[in-house]
């Protein structure tokens, strides 16, 4: 039993490709189309739909990567993400004047990630003493409370108005509210998310998290320190939260309790579990589904002669569907398309051979 | 029964044994509590924490509904305890059970008729989400919460649909209607020596009443009947329970029916004496998910003790610090996960 003989085990083939190489070819085609989807798509398109729809998949990211890695379903990072965008109001300049600070971006928005890392750790710290199935119960108890805290306090968060006029700040000269730059902007961030994901799942530290998802005593006696783990994967996770929730105020330019109630933080699960909490894709998916039905509501429900207030029914319906029928979301149901394709396919090639 | 007397009593005295200043700090808490409760207050406290009418007031309304929140989420935790099914639909159930009662007492002119009605028929919604859902996806924790998460949603929709998005509030029936004087002293007017005692509402006080009677009856259905020896048993080690011959399925069914009946009646009861409106489904529905956590999953008792404390607290917070009586209801479970991640009263599995 020499080191040689164990060494080819360890060795991993080498890919001599260039970086660029690497990437399959359908996403440098998605990259593309989103690259110059300004070219043919009109404002409306560029800044409520995709711009939500990268902003609500950032947020589910963040779940994506608590749930999908950690295994822990955590219903904690809407009210994260607003957060990050409640101290991006309450610090920087907003409407509120009485309440708002009015310092410069380069304070604001690293305080804005600091704070809501820390309140995502002491949560996360609360939430996992407990594992499993609890952690939906004390996540959801935890965004509830913090909604209703919102909505009473008055000399933090502004009560039941919360903030207006949170615009971003004209940096270069751009007006970043604007629909291009803001579709650039949030592209970029989705990207730059979507990226960090993909590059923690594959570090040491996401390759222990998921050992610590499949086994948390297997992994407690090899020598990791369970707790810290997933104490760090919620800390992580609010970074891309916070990016998706300081977007989101800047787009609506106003935050207020009923961006952060009790049913966004489920809309956030909802995107999650629709698109598949898999594979870090999935998500965004889900929130384009999400924010296409929720635009067109009027025009679906009115074609089958309902009213526009059935968005929800439609939402719920969906998504009970998904779990029922396609647990790993709509990333699941193209899987397992492809699958069968592919053994068709095969069947049909391997019967002529 | 005597066994346990006795059992109960050498442990209690093993605290006090263990813990002699932990016990004298309780024990002086206990006393100047029922102090603060029992005698008439001198000025100075008045002047300090307002009139005891007030405190007695906000106490008493904390136990009320403490009573209402925990006939709520007594039947989450015995579901939760049992089929480790996370109903997160436990609030529309109450809602439900709410909008279904003001529809029969409007309808019949009797509040009692609306009891039995919303029992039967809310406990059939939850006998039916049991039977062609919940059991469809046994042991897949997840998805059982997901679903019930998604039917939360479709049932608040149709409510909003139906009943529409004003309040409602069914009407206390005659005999319950204008307050009754309790044995608690509001108030001692030292130059004619009048006491005055505390008059509250008498449905609040009849509604606790019955919340302890229900719990007194759960509390005996549980540990002294064949039906509560197979629902503990099932709570401890469900396969075991199953091997054993026991048609498990039954049990569930029967637990998740009387589980949503219960909801169901405490949205009558909790339409009596607040009102319904769309949105009440998801602040009963945390409510109880706060109380089970502080209380203990799966424990009757732990129920009755975590309804209890959050119901005070709510009020007390809610008369004395209002801008932050959340806050107090959150440290308190917080604290409570930190120290006691299974609950006051829960077992750790």
């Amino acid at each position: 039993m020499s080191v040689a003989d164990q060494a080819p085990r360890f060795a991993s083939p080498v890919d001599h490709r260039m970086w660029s190489e690497r990437i399959p070819a359908p996403w440098w085609i998605l990259g593309l189309i989103l690259l110059l989807l300004p070219i043919v798509a009109n404002n409306f398109w560029l800044f409520q739909i995709m711009g939500w729809t990268f902003i609500l998949g950032m947020i589910g990211l963040s779940l994506m990567f608590l749930a999908g890695y950690g295994g822990m379903v955590s219903l904690l990072q809407m009210s994260i993400a607003g957060l990050a965008g409640y101290m991006v109001a309450i610090l920087g300049p907003s409407g509120a004047a009485n309440v708002s600070l009015g310092l410069s971006w380069w304070i604001v928005l690293p305080a804005a990630f600091l704070i809501a890392a820390l309140f995502a750790t002491i949560c996360g710290a609360l939430a996992v003493r407990t594992d499993g199935i609890y952690t939906i119960m004390i996540t959801l108890a935890i965004a509830a409370a913090f909604f209703y805290f919102t909505r009473q306090n008055y000399s933090i968060f502004n009560g039941y108005s919360g903030f207006n006029l949170v615009l971003p700040p004209k940096l270069f000269g751009v007006n970043w509210r604007d629909p291009l730059p803001f579709y650039y902007l949030t592209l970029a961030c989705a990207a730059l998310c979507y990226g960090a994901v993909v590059y923690l799942a594959r570090s040491p530290f996401g390759l222990a998290l998921q050992g610590v998802r499949d086994n948390p005593r297997r992994m407690a006696a090899l020598g990791f320190n369970v707790t810290a783990h997933r104490v760090a994967a919620y800390a992580l996770a609010s970074v891309f939260a916070s990016t998706g929730g300081i977007l989101l105020v800047w787009q609506n330019a106003q935050i207020a309790p009923g961006t952060i109630g009790i049913s966004s933080a489920i809309d956030v699960l909802v995107v999650a579990v629709v698109g598949g909490m898999r594979r870090p894709l999935g998500p965004f998916i889900g929130a384009f589904i999400y924010v296409l039905l929720q635009v067109f509501s009027t025009d679906i429900l009115g074609f089958f002669g309902f009213s526009a207030d059935r968005f929800k029914l439609i939402i719920g319906i969906g998504f009970l569907a998904i779990v029922l029928f396609s647990p790993d979301g709509v990333l699941g149901l193209w899987d397992r398309w492809r699958a069968r394709m592919a053994a068709r396919k095969a069947a049909t090639t391997g019967g002529g051979a | 029964m005597r066994h346990g007397k006795l059992l109960g009593r050498s442990e209690m005295d093993n605290f006090i044994k263990r813990y002699p200043l932990w016990s004298l700090f309780f024990f002086l808490l206990a006393a100047a509590f029922l102090c603060l409760v029992l005698a008439p207050w001198p000025p100075e406290l008045v002047a300090v924490w307002g009139r005891k009418q007030i405190f007695l007031n906000a106490l008493l309304g904390g136990i009320t509904l403490g009573a209402l929140y925990f006939l709520v989420a007594a039947g989450f935790t015995l579901i939760f305890g049992l089929m480790r099914v996370v109903n997160l639909a436990h609030g529309s159930l109450f809602l439900i059970g709410g909008y279904v009662g003001y529809e029969v007492a409007t309808a019949s002119g009797s509040w009692l008729l609306a009891f039995p009605i919303v029992f039967i028929v809310v406990g059939l919604i939850g006998l039916l989400m049991q039977f062609f859902i919940f059991s469809k996806m046994e042991g897949e924790e997840l998805r059982q919460t997901l679903v019930s998460i998604g039917l939360s949603i479709v049932f608040a929709d149709l409510m909003l649909w139906w009943w529409g998005g004003q309040s409602y509030s069914i009407l206390a029936p005659q005999f319950l209607q204008g307050p009754m004087e309790l044995p608690l002293v509001s108030n001692f007017n030292e130059a004619t020596g009048v006491v005055t005692w505390l008059r509250y509402p008498s449905v609040r006080v009849w509604i606790l009443v019955a919340a302890i009677v229900i719990g007194i009856a759960m509390w005996l259905v549980l540990n002294r009947t064949a039906l509560g020896m197979l629902i503990r048993a099932g709570v401890d080690d469900r396969e075991m329970l199953a091997a054993s011959g026991v048609r498990i399925h039954m049990v569930f069914l029967a637990v998740f029916g009387f589980g949503a009946g219960l909801a169901g009646i405490a949205g009558i009861i909790g339409a009596t004496f607040q009102s319904l409106s769309p949105g009440e489904d998801t602040r009963f529905l945390l409510a109880s998910l706060v109380v089970v956590i502080v209380g203990g999953m799966g424990s009757i008792v732990g129920a009755a003790l975590g309804a209890l404390i959050i119901g005070v607290a709510e009020q007390m917070g809610f008369v004395y610090a209002p801008t932050y009586s959340i806050v107090l209801t959150f440290l308190i479970m917080a604290a409570v996960l930190a120290f006691r991640p299974q609950g006051l009263l829960g077992t750790r599995r």
